[in-house]
């Protein structure tokens, strides 16, 4: 079985973050990078998967700082194939991101593609769904565990309020990873050291992007103070003819 | 007649064996007389499925994955205490414990906890995951400015290796801040790394980490390449044993001193800069890397003694026999898992000692420490009188400063 796992970085929060110039995005040259919390839960299920029914993972994502350390890492703890796509992505949306991939994995072909659920900077959607709908795959998304059976796999997904379904769905498919069957595993340094010397990152040139579909920024800040609540005191009815007689007064009944 | 055919490839406890001999006095291991001693010395070894001692037995009985099934090596908080007292000087601590912990980390079986402070000390030099830029934001607002020799790029005489939880720990930066004020006091010219410094890696190390310390020896290496000084000091005795045990066997090679034993060398100008009595029943708390592993017991009681007021009193576990804090060889970052095997913490049981030898203050001189210290204090009810000062800042309060 071929896995494939698209990835990305995205802003730590471990550093302050700072707004450019342009006050529509955030200033990059202080930024540092880390991976997506559920695309690494993507990796550790994916190797997960592998162990138990054997199969090839190929961990790919878009240059930039720390991407190598990350391939080499995914790469110790049982990764087959890396894949860094080169170019200028500093303008790069998940939608175009999703078309970078589409592009790669219809070369790929794989059985299953395993890619984190959501990530803190998606703004124009989740990578999954716009995946699953260039390749014409199906998408189950906040998947927590799976197990494969032939042509198809069974998916444990999850509702709040604590539900989880099981969910059948025919390979090849995308699916969101909300969570691994057990948390992203750590390898020694000196295997991660050793795995530099012998893996071999494939570089993959992508000439342009395709950001339609993605939403514009107009203007980006931080949190500011409003002025303050009022408390509405008192029984349940009364509460209730003050909110209506506040709706009434600013227009929105 | 049953013929026993020995197995194509060397069983666990025969590689694991073999590896020892290529440490340092590891081959001592075969001197093992079973006694004991280290397993009774050992502080978590009663719940321990395989304490040291019946670690070597089962190495002998070619059964180690036994072992290797239970999570017994996670509770040693490498306090040397086994090899300090093993009447055959193994080096159980540094050898087998730590040899034990790496063949556990690398088969992946290591608990959350302590992965989460590897990571973030592989990610962020530091383990508890704080942004490296901010190392030094401790500084912010002293004068006489503090020196950050990347900034500065002056010589001084000292460079002080400040460390993870004295640069970043809300409760250790007030000792941190009290050695400045000595140092400044002493006239002492000295700079810090600031963002350049990385973790010193010695509790990663012990807690199996191997590479992990190596890459922060490193980082830490080249760093100290860039500056001119003539000596390290360290806050931490982590740091300092690492520094002066481990670096130099990676080409790291400095003079460095615990700052307890830079200061004492100054004991004669400090003696009459100690103008405020502090009346106080003192119990100073031994760091298991700075005395049993280092032997440096007397230093620091020296500068406590030359305070007025002070009456050094001492707890039932002193010198060699000290008693581990709870936080060393990555115990540091296994409080929960400790703690759900144990329901005790050593913190707790050594606060119980200082309240029974009467003190009035538990004196530390590790960064670990105060808040182990303190958070144990919480649970004991007999303690509540008990404060717990590090030995910088009982210092500066006798200095005034």
């Amino acid at each position: 079985m071929k896995i494939a796992v698209p990835v990305k970085f995205v802003p730590d929060l471990v550093e302050e973050l700072t707004i450019d110039p342009s006050g529509a995005a955030l200033d990059t040259s202080w930024l540092r990078l880390i991976i997506n919390e559920f695309d690494d839960h993507a990796v550790e299920q994916a190797i997960l998967l592998k162990e138990r029914g054997g199969g090839q993972v190929t961990v790919m994502m878009t240059e930039s700082d720390g991407a190598d350390d990350f391939l080499f890492t995914a790469a110790a703890k049982g990764a087959d194939q890396l894949v860094k796509l080169t170019g200028d992505f500093s303008s790069i949306n998940n939608h175009a991101l999703a078309h970078v991939y589409a592009d790669l994995l219809k070369e790929l072909q794989p059985d299953l593609v395993l890619t984190g659920v959501q990530a803190h900077n998606d703004i124009d959607g989740a990578v999954g769904p716009l995946l699953a709908e260039l390749l014409g795959l199906p998408y189950v998304g906040y998947v927590a565990g799976l197990t494969v059976q032939g042509d198809k796999a069974v998916v444990r997904k999850e509702y709040s309020g604590g539900l989880v379904a099981e969910i059948e769905v025919k390979l090849p498919a995308v699916l969101g990873i909300q969570a691994a069957e057990q948390p992203p595993r750590y390898v020694a340094y000196s295997k991660i050291r050793q795995v530099m010397g012998t893996a071999k990152i494939e570089e993959r040139p992508v000439a342009g992007l395709d950001l339609s579909g993605g939403t514009a920024v107009s203007r980006l800040f931080q949190p500011e103070a409003a002025e303050r609540a009022t408390m509405l005191e008192g029984g349940a009815d009364e509460v209730a003819d003050r909110l209506v007689a506040i709706f009434k007064e600013i227009g929105t009944l | 007649m049953e013929i026993t055919l020995s197995p194509l490839s060397p069983s666990l406890s025969k590689t694991f064996f073999t590896s020892l001999y290529e440490l340092a006095d590891g081959e001592r291991i075969r001197a093992c007389l079973q006694c004991g001693t280290c397993s009774g010395i050992c502080p978590f070894g009663y719940i321990m499925k395989f304490p040291p001692g019946k670690m070597i037995g089962a190495l002998r009985a070619d059964i180690f994955e036994q072992v290797m099934k239970t999570d017994s090596v996670w509770m040693c908080v490498s306090c040397n205490a086994c090899s300090a007292f093993c009447p055959s000087d193994i080096p159980i601590t540094a050898a087998l414990m730590t040899r034990a912990k790496e063949e556990m980390l690398l088969a992946g079986n290591i608990p959350t906890e302590l992965q989460a402070a590897l990571e973030n000390t592989q990610r962020y030099g530091n383990p508890m995951g704080e942004s490296p830029r901010k190392r030094s934001d401790w500084t912010l607002g002293i004068t006489p400015e503090v020196n950050i020799l990347g900034k500065t790029r002056q010589p001084v005489d000292v460079l002080w290796f400040v460390g993870d939880y004295a640069s970043y720990h809300s409760r250790m930066q007030a000792a941190t801040k009290a050695l400045v004020k000595i140092l400044n006091a002493l006239g002492v010219k000295f700079g810090i790394l600031g963002p350049e410094e990385n973790s010193d890696g010695d509790s990663q190390r012990l807690a199996g980490e191997r590479g992990l310390f190596e890459m922060m020896a490193q980082k830490n290496g080249q760093a100290f390449k860039k500056y001119k000084f003539n000596e390290i000091i360290t806050t931490d005795p982590h740091a300092f044993n690492a520094l002066k045990n481990e670096y130099p066997a990676l080409g790291i090679s400095y003079p460095v001193k615990h700052y307890t034993q830079f200061l004492n060398e100054r004991i004669e100008q400090i003696k009459p800069l100690l103008k405020k009595e502090i009346k106080a029943r003192i119990a100073y708390h031994d760091p298991c890397y700075l005395g049993r592993v280092n032997n440096i017991f007397d230093e620091p009681r020296a500068l406590l003694k030359a305070i007025p007021g002070v009456e050094l009193v001492e707890m039932s576990h002193q010198g060699m026999n000290s008693l581990c804090c709870g936080g060393g060889g990555g115990g540091m970052w296994l409080d929960g898992f400790q703690w759900e095997k144990a329901h005790t913490r050593l913190s707790e049981w050594r606060v119980r000692e200082a309240v029974a030898a009467n003190a009035d203050i538990l004196a530390v001189a590790c960064p670990y420490e105060p808040p182990r210290f303190e958070d144990a204090i919480k649970t004991i009810q007999t303690a509540s009188q008990l404060k717990v000062r590090e030995l910088a800042e009982v210092l500066a309060e006798a200095m005034d400063l």
